[in-house]
């Protein structure tokens, strides 16, 4: 079970948030080709350590904001809001 | 090597089972070898065989990180099925079915197959249409399934509750589907390999490629550098982590899949029960537990480690479908690292990278396709072209479009 702190509410149990896949995927213009635009669409980082992701806070809140997670450990290192580029990780 | 056969079992038996040789030779890598493949689970060490059996390339090494059979080969729930919708997974799947059903004669080992039959459950009438169509889908396929009414799907499974909270109006069965022992088609595939000569190294984990001309000449390991004329992948949940040490990037999330076993019982069910709609699929082990198994958990994960909100909502699906099971302990819970693609069918073939191979991306059921992914990758690798059964599971469909979405086909979310 997974406590993530919300950046809103505090400090709640995991079946009160949804997983949104990874945080900071930019979406490349019109004009890339087309393995740029697969590599958009399909292509993970996926890492074995520090994991930039998206949660939704579905019962609560309703809010969404990032998470910085430790895939090997499940260790929540860092949660923080939408919008501001990802947090160095040295600082995690 | 030494067969497994009655008279050495009673030869052995009288000299008091000490002279046995050890199945599997535990090698020290050479320098180098005409074939490296990373990973130690099934689709390693049947890739190996394969290799070296039907295609006599016998200098072949299979590096594993840990010791064979440990990740996911040892962590499934053995169902071996081929009930898929599409025409290329179902010629593919049902390549590795036929292959299972002659394993044990043609490796000599006993990996106790059991064709007990894979039921799929319908909850509703939109089910029931969904569910004629992916059997007849099936069947155009030539492989074996059929549709269930209500009295032959309780026939089958007693214990099954069909008027619980998401009613059971029918379903279908792939007889010839079931369970077969993981540990004994991991060791039967390595026993048969390095009986070819195939070296199997323990404890030798991958750390850097070396690519000279976009061509692969040799991995770097923890027991030293192991020149190749070619590498396979087959690292399972480890591939976007290897694969980036080549400088490619994968379509593959990591995520926990657990399964958990019951208590022993005496036998109460003799087939497999699986529901789409509730995501639950339920067998009974030779030894009785109870073996339970759902969907992934939904956050990526390298942890082996499933979380309790999924396995709450697995067993809360279980003891619905099974209400008598609500009285069993559960007795062990765990969970394999699966990489998942975006529509959740496999990732075989060539890559970018010469003479460098990929077998992966087998997500959720990567057990069943251990035969049909050796067989057909050891062809891959010794000609240089993808098999026929698997070149629409290449890389490069991500980028053309043609998909191969098995998730929704089989109407379940991964």
């Amino acid at each position: 079970m997974l406590r993530i702190a919300c950046p809103y509410c505090g400090v709640r149990d995991e079946p009160e948030f949804i997983f949104g896949g990874p945080a900071h995927v930019t979406r490349p213009n019109a004009q890339v080709d087309d393995a740029a635009w697969t590599a958009y669409l399909f292509n993970r980082k996926n890492p074995a350590g520090t994991h930039l992701e998206r949660w939704l806070h579905a019962y609560g809140c309703g809010r969404w904001f990032n998470v910085a997670r430790d895939t090997r450990t499940h260790q929540i290192l860092q949660t923080y809001v939408m919008g501001p580029p990802p947090p160095d990780p040295n600082d995690a | 090597m030494q067969r497994y056969c009655a008279l050495n079992l009673g030869w052995h038996a009288l000299r008091g089972n000490r002279h046995w040789q050890a199945a599997w030779r535990d090698a020290t890598p050479k320098r180098s070898y005409d074939v490296v493949v990373i990973g130690g689970g099934g689709h390693g060490l049947a890739t190996a065989y394969y290799l070296a059996k039907k295609h006599g390339i016998r200098d072949v090494a299979v590096l594993e990180r840990s010791a064979i059979g440990l990740g996911n080969s040892g962590r499934n729930t053995q169902v071996v099925r081929s009930n898929y919708f599409y025409p290329a997974s179902c010629a593919f799947y049902d390549h590795s079915l036929k292959l299972y059903e002659g394993l044990g004669h043609t490796l000599n080992f006993n990996v106790m197959l059991s064709q007990r039959g894979v039921i799929n459950l319908a909850h509703s009438d939109h089910d029931m249409e969904i569910q004629r169509r992916w059997c007849n889908a099936i069947r155009m396929c030539g492989v074996d399934s059929e549709m269930l009414t209500r009295e032959e799907l309780q026939a089958l499974a007693v214990p099954l509750n069909l008027d619980g909270r998401y009613p059971v109006l029918g379903g279908f069965i792939q007889r010839r589907a079931g369970i077969c022992r993981h540990d004994a088609v991991v060791w039967a595939y390595a026993r048969g390999a390095s009986a070819q000569g195939v070296d199997i190294v323990q404890n030798c984990e991958v750390t850097a490629f070396e690519i000279s001309g976009s061509r692969v000449r040799a991995v770097e390991t923890s027991q030293g550098r192991i020149a190749a004329d070619k590498v396979v992948m087959s690292v399972a949940g480890y591939s976007s982590e290897v694969a980036r040490l080549a400088g490619l990037d994968l379509p593959i999330t990591t995520m926990a899949l657990q399964a958990m076993v019951t208590e022993p019982v005496k036998p109460v069910l003799n087939t497999m029960v699986i529901s789409g709609l509730v995501h639950a699929y339920v067998s009974q082990s030779d030894r009785g537990e109870i073996v339970i198994g759902g969907g992934a958990d939904a956050y990526n994960s390298y942890a082996q480690r499933g979380g309790l909100p999924q396995m709450r909502d697995v067993v809360r699906a279980v003891v619905e479908l099974f209400p008598s099971f609500s009285r069993l302990k559960l007795m062990r819970q765990w969970a394999g690292r699966v990489d998942i693609t975006p529509d959740t069918s496999p990732l075989m073939g060539l890559t970018p990278v010469e003479n460098l191979f990929i077998n992966c991306g087998w997500g959720t059921g990567g057990y069943k396709a251990i035969p049909g992914g050796g067989d057909t990758m050891a062809h891959t690798v010794a000609t240089g072209k993808p098999h026929p059964l698997i070149e629409k599971f290449s890389l490069e469909r991500f980028r053309t479009g043609a998909l191969i979405d098995e998730g929704a086909a089989a109407g379940v979310a991964h």
